[in-house]
């Protein structure tokens, strides 16, 4: 307490009482002090060092991209004065290049001016060959970016960008300031840990104290652009325990303010709301949870080319048997059963921003199982005496797995029911989300090799272009023993029609061309059956109901607008 | 055993007298009554009760008791009854199967580390070294090198059953063997012994006919607590996904399913979480008469 004493009133000797600021009603810090609660810490305040939700999301208060997205994923300045487009012509007319121009007068919480230099180094920094960036993809084709003047910087692309808004756009890829990060650049930015922990930016709020996978201690910015924000002078930013807890602990005791990726099962969620507390929060982003269907046998007596294009899957490779698994499935009731509000019926895996939406696949909305008997018994699927169907001494009998999670299980049982009903015998197996989503080459049981017939997991894509989205099922994407098993292709499949799309959209600019492009895309997924989707999930996020201005984005960071956020 | 009749004439047996000390604790029938409801219950229950543990009637869900499901139903209609019946006789074999692994593991090191002076030091350096083993990580290693094999050879449940027990058996013997070793060590020095060592009985006899009767009573309380152990070990594996398959009812993984719709729904934890109670403490109270009635310095007082 003595801190936020201290805080505030420091805050109001700095602002030299508030009367400069004639237009401003009220001053910044005035609202005391606000709780935030992730239950996954946040390990480091750089993104360029982490992929973490949860660092990115934590980092976002303290330091700011050239532009970020709003909750409808339009993009919207942060420190440039608008965004460069091939009319105001910001961006060449043959999309190599594009040109930010920042604000005028610009400070970072040390009071030295931000300049295109810090820029320009911000870049340098993350594309460092031995820097180990995380975020390098957003850097894909720059070839230079330069300092204009001070406030001008110039990013060139080695190739025409149709949509140039990857480097310094959205929380993941924030300028940093050169001054502090100048011997940190290349193998040194690990071993930085001052300013891992405590960045300089230009952000509402400073870290005041760092514990790594625990507790952020912040204090509002002084020289934060905007003189009456932000309303909160400290925040306690707060990590660890579970997804149960962190939505307890703002819907049902008050004890936080914000809790962050709340999958819980939505009776739960609802009966915590209705204490009365705390309000649950849900965002459509481009989530969604879907089937990979493995076109390649899994079967272990393959040895090392198990699950690779070698051996197509033995019933898997007939459409019919996909498409009737698609039918057999209820997806309005998933949604009941597991995402409530949280969670909608959908038959794209492309399912937002709008514009990409396609509706040519809406018959999956209703399960139609007889519909699905019917496929399989033309396809000359029989049943045998057990009721489970075969041909040719193949048997209709599948290994299902996906990461462990309550909400999942419960989808693996009701799928499992419905495909019993039409003749399809199945095996429930669920890993540990960190062996299953890690990546471990020695592990067996990663998403990537896919050692199993259907596997259950959602995916997503940064920001609001889905051209790297739909470029991962292309044939050069496939996951591999020969590519370490990188790639997310994870059903394998390769379609020449495919790819020749992937490329046209990589060389189309029109938005309406490109739209066109991705519905086709996912069209051709979706009438192949390689993919089966069942839920559009939305993020859910639970605020108190003692704070204003809280606004749940999908595109940026959950704390993108912290800056507006008051008591009520 | 046969051996240790004392006198026929007078129809007096070892094990008679065990029971009548037995019959004496009321814990002990009490717990013994318990044990064999829980038995008859899990492995008859099922053929009277015959409704499938794994249908799903979604529209059912959440319900409370009612004539139609007993003990009510989960989130995605399963009955909950019919569930625990199924649990209880997984977790049961599980937990008793397990226990005996680690219990003749573990009375066998004790008893050769005790006996043999020098077996005890590289006998106990192996006990500490499986005490120092990081458990799960190694439990995630077996599990990852025989799972497939072993799913192959008989099947994805019976193949994780044998995994899953032999794993819990040789990862918890080594508290029972510390504790029979200490035993052990008492033992050997005690008269009875000397005496018939003085009379060149062999080392396999002593340890047979004077030690090892000597030793059960903390055998039978170390197996008591190895079958809660057991019960408990498995449903962690199943939490962590590595144990059955999560639609394969067992009481650890009933238990963890329901913590989350424990204000919803509290039957869901209640019941599961009795069953294991009650298994553990009636089993718990039949080791106590077991050690009581065994140990002739209390029998017959």
């Amino acid at each position: 307490m003595r801190l936020t004493h201290f805080m505030m009133a420091a805050a109001g000797a700095s602002l030299l009482a508030t009367t400069a600021l004639a237009g401003s009603h009220e001053a910044r810090g005035r609202d005391g002090h606000a709780n935030i609660i992730y239950w996954q810490a946040a390990s480091i305040l750089n993104p360029y060092l982490s992929g973490g939700t949860k660092d990115i999301d934590a980092s976002s208060m303290i330091i700011e991209p050239l532009a970020h997205y709003d909750e409808n994923g339009n993009m919207v300045p942060t420190l440039v004065e608008e965004i460069p487009t091939v009319a105001n012509g910001g961006v060449s007319e043959d999309l190599t290049s594009i040109t930010w121009k920042l604000k005028e007068g610009l400070k970072w919480s040390d009071g030295s001016p931000v300049t295109s230099a810090d820029v320009v180094f911000t870049g340098e920094y993350c594309m460092n060959p031995e820097g180990g960036c995380q975020q390098l993809a957003k850097f894909d084709d720059v070839t230079g970016i330069e300092a204009l003047d001070d406030l001008t910087v110039k990013i060139t692309f080695g190739k025409p960008k149709p949509f140039p808004y990857g480097p310094f756009v959205g929380a993941s890829v924030p300028v940093i300031q050169a001054k502090q990060f100048e011997n940190c650049v290349g193998a040194a930015a690990p071993t930085c840990t001052e300013q891992n922990f405590g960045p300089i930016g230009t952000g509402p709020f400073v870290v005041t104290e760092f514990r790594a996978n625990d507790t952020i201690s912040l204090a509002a910015n002084e020289n934060y652009r905007e003189a009456s924000k932000p309303a909160f002078a400290t925040i306690t930013f707060k990590g660890g325990g579970d997804a149960a807890a962190a939505a307890r602990s703002v819907l049902e005791t008050g004890e936080f303010d914000y809790a962050w990726n709340l999958q819980i099962a939505p009776e739960i969620l609802a009966q915590m709301e209705a204490k009365g507390k705390g309000t649950v929060l849900s965002g459509f982003g481009p989530l969604v949870e879907r089937l990979m269907v493995n076109l390649t046998d899994p079967d272990p007596a393959l040895g090392d080319e198990r699950a690779t294009v070698k051996h197509p899957h033995p019933f898997l490779s007939d459409k019919a048997v996909r498409q009737a698994l698609s039918m057999a499935i209820d997806r309005e009731l998933l949604v009941e059963v597991g995402y409530g509000k949280a969670g909608k019926v959908t038959c794209n895996v492309l399912p937002s921003p709008e514009i990409y939406n396609s509706t040519a696949n809406d018959s999956c909305k209703v399960q139609d199982i007889a519909g699905a008997n019917a496929l399989l018994d033309a396809a000359g699927w029989v049943r045998g005496s057990d009721g489970i169907r075969e041909k040719d001494g193949v048997r209709l009998s599948i290994l299902y797995q996906t990461s462990t999670n309550a909400v999942r299980q419960d989808f693996q049982a009701l799928i499992k029911q419905w495909w019993g009903e039409i003749g399809v015998e199945t095996e429930l197996k669920n890993i540990d989300a960190a062996v299953f989503f890690g990546g471990d080459q020695s592990s067996p049981d990663t998403f990537q090799k896919f050692f199993a017939d259907i596997e259950m997991y959602a995916n997503t894509f940064d920001g609001t272009d889905p051209e790297a989205y739909m470029g991962n099922w292309a044939c050069d994407k496939i996951p591999s023993p020969e590519n370490a098993w990188l790639g997310s292709n994870m059903p394998r499949y390769c379609n020449p029609e495919y790819d020749a799309m992937v490329k046209e959209m990589a060389g189309t600019a029109d938005i309406n061309e490109r739209a066109r492009l991705a519905k086709a895309m996912n069209d051709m997924l979706m009438q192949d059956y390689v993919m089966i989707p069942l839920v559009h999930r939305g993020n859910v996020a639970a605020a108190s109901n003692t704070l204003d201005g809280v606004k749940l984005n999908v595109w940026d960071s959950d704390l993108w607008n912290v800056a507006d956020w008051s008591r009520k | 055993m046969t051996e240790t009749f004392i006198d026929e004439s007078q129809n007096r047996s070892l094990w008679g007298d065990v029971w009548a000390q037995y019959k004496t604790h009321r814990g002990a029938l009490a717990g013994t009554a318990v044990f064999l409801f829980i038995l008859l219950a899990v492995f008859i229950g099922p053929f009277i009760y015959d409704v499938d543990p794994q249908y799903l009637d979604i529209r059912a869900k959440n319900q409370g008791p009612s004539w139609e499901h007993l003990l009510g139903t989960d989130q995605l209609g399963r009955d909950m009854l019919a569930q625990v019946l199924q649990g209880g006789r997984v977790s049961l074999a599980v937990g008793v199967i397990a226990m005996f692994i680690s219990l003749v593991l573990g009375t066998f090191i004790g008893l050769m580390a005790g006996y043999f002076k020098w077996l005890d030091g590289p006998l106990m350096r192996l006990t500490d070294l499986f005490l120092a083993l990081p458990l799960l990580p190694l439990l995630l290693v077996i599990i990852m090198l025989f799972r497939d094999t072993l799913r192959s050879m008989f099947g994805p449940e019976t193949g994780i059953f044998l995994l899953i027990v032999f794993i819990i058996g040789i990862t918890s013997w080594m508290n029972t063997a510390r504790i029979v070793r200490g035993d052990v060590l008492a033992q050997k020095e005690r008269e009875f012994v000397l005496a018939a060592k003085s009379i060149g009985t062999p080392s396999r006899r002593i340890i047979g006919r004077h030690i090892f009767p000597n030793v059960l009573s903390p055998i039978m309380v170390s197996a008591t607590l190895g079958v809660a152990n057991a019960i408990i070990t498995e449903s962690a594996l199943s939490f962590l996904g590595l144990g059955f398959p999560s639609d394969f009812p067992t009481w650890g993984r009933l238990l963890f399913d329901g913590a989350n719709y424990m204000t919803l729904t509290p039957a869901r934890v209640i019941w599961p979480g009795l069953a294991i109670s009650l298994t553990v403490l009636s089993v718990n109270f039949i080791g106590d008469g077991l050690r009581d009635a065994l140990d002739p310095r209390i029998r017959g007082r």
